[in-house]
């Protein structure tokens, strides 16, 4: 498994291939569905330099607040990520970022927006909330948790080692439109249509 | 039987147990479910990631997953029980599961997006009562995450589209394109609770309380046994694998019950439960005695 440093470049987020596992270490923030309607609305000034070269993660995590005000990450496994699908492409170019984090995959539109700015789908395992919690060593900071509550906030995390497997590309590779397809041909043999 | 006090308590635990600890049964099926994938593949790797969080879950008391989802609760009590104050005594312990770290704060004001911060809201926790003749109460709960809600689906017979009549063949087709439907998204491999019938309401309910059933069990109809058995094959034949990833373990089980239906009506209402299928159970006997079930 290789070790990827975060912020990455477009020319690495380019060299990234459907299948390959990677063990992200640095700086990323988490978003999901409040975030990324938010994001799409208006340019966040504040927040976008900590999206700019990094990955955004699909994930709600549960968050102890500690009595020095400081914050650890108590569960933290990705959330559904083709919610965010109307949302993703437009998130991905306006504030530079080289990918996102989730579970499920995304569609079409996404696969488009990763060819066009040069960046990549990560998967990481769904439900696997102790093991990733586990690679986030800090919380940085958070923006608009007051606005939109622990899950839907946008939280700065330092992670060290957070496995992920690439599987969707920027060069039009997507392992869930293939599994899409072989299933729904094989349902078709099934039941007869 | 309990004291206000003792009721939160006791359902805070029950709580804690669901959300920390999966039902030995379910942990067997993921076991078996990695043995048959291919070695060093992306089905086995996501299945031995699932199988080491299940483990630290447990020994680190910690949330499986971290949408910890939405409490539904099963009640059976006995006559003359209070309905009303079991409901704030289960209410009063989410919040507390809340504030201890066993639950997301998971309620969302559907209006103004503004999360409640407690846990709980208006519908949430959802509880079902029933009287039984017994002097005990039993409570029963799945914790049943977001991603995989948004995988349930309710048809309506005949579906042209799947060539899905009114009869088992048709209910086959349609449960058969509700997992290709769900891929990955709700965290496969996944459980599925099926009714056959009902209406839209009742039909989700049932749905719902198939997944208190333990995966090994069978049904006691041999009809619907032998679906849920053939559902079950079929279903990881569709090589969408766990995560989506492409493998042999689609579903865990297949859990099948039926609701008597109106002329006009046929529905097929599927719930999608993830691999982090979260249950447990208590029985409170007269003198106040536990007994955890799992």
């Amino acid at each position: 498994m290789a070790e990827l440093k975060l912020p990455l470049s477009e020319e690495t987020a380019r060299g990234l291939k459907v299948g390959d596992f990677l063990e992200l270490t640095g700086p990323m923030i988490t978003g999901r569905d409040a975030a990324h309607k938010w994001l799409v609305e208006a340019q966040q000034d504040e927040v976008a330099p900590f999206l700019e070269g990094t990955v955004i993660y699909h994930c709600g995590p549960v968050v102890r607040k500690n009595p020095d005000g400081s914050y650890d990450f108590v569960a933290a496994g990705p959330t559904t990520s083709s919610r965010e699908e109307p949302y993703q492409a437009d998130v991905i170019k306006r504030y530079k970022l080289r990918g996102a984090i989730g579970k499920g995959g995304m569609g079409p539109k996404t696969l488009q927006g990763l060819a066009d700015s040069g960046a990549v789908y990560l998967h990481a395992i769904g439900g696997a909330a102790q093991v990733l919690a586990r690679c986030v060593k800090r919380v940085e900071r958070v923006f608009m948790l007051e606005e939109f509550g622990v899950p839907e906030a946008m939280w700065v995390i330092h992670v060290e080692r957070f496995p992920v497997v690439v599987t969707m590309d920027s060069h039009g590779g997507s392992l869930h439109r293939e599994v899409l397809q072989a299933s729904e041909s094989k349902l078709k043999g099934l039941i007869g249509l | 039987m309990l004291s206000h006090e003792r009721y939160v308590e006791t359902f805070v635990e029950l709580i804690r147990r669901a959300s920390t600890d999966l039902p030995p049964d379910v942990e067997e099926a993921l076991r078996r479910g990695r043995e048959g994938e291919t070695a060093g593949g992306l089905a086995e790797k996501a299945l031995l990631t699932v199988l080491d969080n299940v483990e630290l879950a447990r020994t680190s008391s910690a949330p499986i997953c971290q949408d910890t989802g939405t409490p539904v609760v099963w009640v059976h009590h006995p006559v003359g029980a209070s309905t009303r104050a079991l409901e704030r005594a289960f209410t009063e312990a989410v919040h507390r599961a809340t504030a201890k770290q066993y639950l997301r704060p998971n309620a969302v004001d559907t209006i103004t997006g503004k999360n409640t911060g407690h846990g709980a809201g208006r519908g949430i926790p959802y509880l079902h009562f029933e009287e039984w003749d017994r002097p005990e109460l039993e409570v029963r709960i799945i914790l049943k995450g977001g991603g995989s809600e948004n995988c349930g689906a309710q048809y309506r017979l005949p579906e042209a589209r799947l060539k899905a009549g009114r009869d088992l063949e048709g209910v086959r087709r349609v449960v058969l394109d509700a997992v290709v439907q769900a891929q990955g998204h709700g965290c496969a491999p996944g459980v599925l609770g099926v009714c056959i019938g009902g209406d839209r309401v009742s039909a989700y309910a049932e749905s719902k309380r198939q997944l208190l059933r333990a995966l090994p069990d069978s049904n006691p109809d041999p009809m619907l046994d032998e679906l849920e058995q053939r559902l079950l094959r079929e279903g990881n034949q569709l090589g969408i694998g766990p995560m989506g990833f492409g493998g042999q373990t689609t579903l865990l089980g297949v859990k099948v019950g039926v609701l008597d239906r109106l002329p006009a009506c046929y529905f097929v209402t599927v719930s999608y439960m993830c691999w982090a299928d979260r249950r447990s159970s208590v029985r409170i006997g007269e003198g106040g005695e536990l007994t955890w079930l799992s």
